[in-house]
């Protein structure tokens, strides 16, 4: 297995993009962070640059003018990088299949390894999905 | 004496409708010409706070109301414009009277094409770039 | 000589939630232009609600905006109901005071999460810490009676889709009697303190003609002296039959901003405790069948301001056409006047202060305009901030020896 993929597990340093969401998952994401469910004491942390990143949380249906920035956002990612869908946006794009301003989804976009579904998906599901990605990206040796 | 009767006094007959669904909801409609001079009116002499316009597509014309507020009595008064030309709609801006005006001045005119004379900055505001020339979302004919 | 330098902020930035881009002129340390660009979070709501029935589009303007989940929901029926004949006319009398309720509710969240981003913009991430902290548990009282911690679902066209029950009722109360002590905290902490004092006094001034001009609304405009809140202007839900004041400022810096929304958060404890005393018991809803022809509009105080619905219907099971206004499209277009003149380390936390539904940047990057190199990215602009908090705080302790 990639064994820099691997020590990415340890202490995962996460860059948030929001594609077009309506804020409730990109709180969410926040929330994880503050006291109550605190992802800080295991390392994990929200950082400002994504070339320090390890893995991107994506919010939100993708509309045309968020789109060419995520794909420059991902090609400036270190790679590995691990992708991550957060809500239903980003896994389907929800209510915002037929719009006009809205063309593809993710997966056509980026390649994702992760996604969490939920509108918006609570902090424990984000956390849980987390925890799963790293156990198996460990158990794949 | 009070805004309502102001307006229809200063305005007179350049006021083609009025119509009141209740107390606090009133509709008038003017000419495309005067609506410099009454959004000037509302404005500025009576002192009413600029809420937003919208505007849509009818069958016959491409319409935009600017809805006003007067924040003391709670009355909402919205102006209604038609514009018939749907080829080449044009209609003043509003913009040089009060700056509020100029980002959804913006916004009709992406969204339906309506052209603001006068406006100072009239670009996208929302779209993106690679949007096709020409195609306007919340027109009913729109390709996209 | 002048020597302008172009500060992009935006489009994503890892603490604000959605995306938009600013251009900064800068001119040594003074911001002197700004260029704002939006759209990087539209999605064609407006024409979406063309194609999805009356009962539909409730959900669909949920998705607007999170942190107002209700404000837009609200605002579009009463819209409806200004169709059929008014809220009053039309909706139960508990299904009322339950949608005051919830809407007071979300006031209390989103000023509280606002207060957090600002500490976290200052260099304050305890106060950012606790802010969040004490959200929560108006988040849990949501789940409890929604539930779900946010796109609460609770409106419907002539009603709400849920009763508070009777044994929710002093749960509600307890947790509002838990949060009013950290309000009381939040006020001390802020009006008290001289180090955020200095660094919010004169950011970011609007003054009160600038914001009549730019037409701005809610929070951004009491803090400029400007005497509205659509709560009390046009009441809706049971606004005018419980006892609160609005909340005016004078200054319109970051400093009124702040203390209006904090005061504002006692308001709302107060109007809820009241709805939880007053409220009767009876239907919640009053099954509407049809959407006669006609337009109406509803306006709703949200957290940011006045947020205004306007639909046309023509006697389908469709609107023909929905138009929003969320409060921030007229607020964020006056951070140009806002933060033309202040100084760069002010600028993050000006644009900030307007309470933006938006997320300003993560490759916030500073570009020297000759040679298009980047200097500074996001994250830096923000520690410049927080910079500047410290040295206040240097300099308060040195005279202080």
């Amino acid at each position: 297995m990639d064994f820099k993929l691997k020590a990415l597990t340890k202490s995962i340093w996460v860059f948030h993009v929001s594609a077009g969401s309506c804020n409730n998952c990109d709180i969410e994401i926040l929330d994880c962070l503050t006291p109550r469910f605190d992802l800080e004491r295991f390392g994990i942390q929200l950082i400002g640059s994504v070339r320090h990143a390890d893995a991107i949380l994506i919010t939100g249906a993708m509309n045309r003018k968020s789109v060419p920035r995520m794909k420059k956002i991902y090609e400036q990612a270190p790679k590995p990088c691990v992708v991550v869908a957060v809500g239903q946006c980003a896994l389907s794009r929800h209510m915002f299949r037929f719009s006009y301003n809205v063309k593809e989804p993710l997966d056509n976009i980026l390649p994702v390894d992760l996604y969490i579904p939920g509108c918006p998906p609570r902090p424990e599901a984000i956390i849980d999905g987390i925890v799963k990605l790293v156990n198996k990206i460990r158990e794949n040796k | 004496m009070d805004i309502k009767d102001k307006i229809r006094e200063k305005l007179g007959a350049k006021i083609i409708n009025w119509q009141e669904n209740s107390p606090r909801r009133i509709y008038f409609e003017v000419k495309k010409e005067d609506i410099f001079e009454t959004a000037k009116f509302l404005f500025k002499d009576l002192g009413l706070r600029f809420s937003i316009a919208s505007g849509m597509e009818n069958p016959a014309s491409l319409e935009i109301l600017y809805h006003f507020s007067n924040d003391n009595t709670g009355e909402f008064y919205s102006v209604r414009v038609h514009i018939e030309d749907k080829k080449n709609p044009a209609i003043d801006s509003i913009t040089p009277i009060f700056v509020g005006a100029e980002w959804i001045e913006r916004e009709i005119w992406e969204m339906l094409g309506i052209n603001f004379i006068g406006h100072p900055n009239l670009k996208r505001l929302l779209l993106a770039e690679d949007w096709p020339q020409g195609q306007y979302p919340l027109r009913h004919n729109h390709e996209s | 000589m002048s020597h302008k330098v172009i500060v992009p902020i935006g489009p994503y930035h890892p603490l604000q939630e959605e995306p938009e881009f600013f251009q900064l002129y800068v001119d040594g340390e003074r911001v002197v232009d700004i260029d704002i660009i939006i759209g990087y979070n539209h999605r064609g709501i407006e024409q979406l609600a063309e194609t999805k029935h009356f009962d539909q589009v409730a959900f669909l303007v949920e998705r607007i905006c999170g942190i107002c989940s209700s404000s837009h929901p609200y605002a579009y029926v009463l819209a409806v109901e200004d169709i059929l004949g008014g809220e009053r006319e039309v909706v139960p009398e508990r299904a009322l005071y339950i949608r005051t309720i919830i809407d007071e509710l979300q006031r209390l969240h989103s000023h509280l999460l606002w207060l957090g981003l600002a500490g976290h913009f200052i260099g304050y991430n305890t106060v950012w810490m606790w802010a969040w902290k004490y959200r929560e548990p108006v988040l849990d009282c949501f789940e409890m009676i929604t539930g779900n911690r946010q796109n609460y679902a609770m409106f419907k066209i002539g009603g709400v889709r849920r009763d508070i029950k009777d044994e929710d009722i002093p749960v509600l109360k307890k947790a509002l009697d838990e949060l009013v002590p950290a309000i009381e905290m939040f006020r001390g902490a802020v009006m008290d303190d001289p180090v955020i004092k200095m660094r919010l006094k004169e950011a970011g001034t609007l003054t009160k003609q600038q914001a009549i001009d730019w037409c701005v609304v809610g929070p951004t405009a009491r803090a400029s002296g400007i005497n509205i809140d659509i709560r009390r202007d046009e009441p809706y839900g049971v606004t005018d039959r419980v006892n609160w004041s609005v909340i005016i400022e004078n200054d319109g810096d970051v400093f009124a901003k702040t203390i209006v929304r904090i005061l504002e958060m006692n308001e709302s404890v107060h109007i809820i405790r009241q709805c939880l005393e007053k409220m009767p018991k009876g239907k919640i809803d009053a099954d509407i069948k049809d959407v006669p022809p006609g337009e109406g509009i509803g306006r709703v105080e949200a957290p940011r301001g006045e947020c205004f619905h306007y639909i046309r219907s023509d006697g389908t099971n469709r609107p023909v056409r929905l138009k929003i206004r969320a409060p921030s499209f007229m607020n964020v277009a006056s951070d140009k006047v806002a933060a033309v003149g202040g100084t760069i380390s002010d600028a993050a936390l000006t644009l900030a202060a307007v309470d933006p539904c938006y997320c300003c940047t993560a490759r916030l990057a500073v570009i020297d305009k000759p040679s298009n190199k980047k200097i500074m990215n996001g994250w830096d602009l923000v520690k410049l901030s927080q910079e500047k908090t410290e040295k206040l705080k240097q300099g308060l302790s040195d005279t202080g020896k």
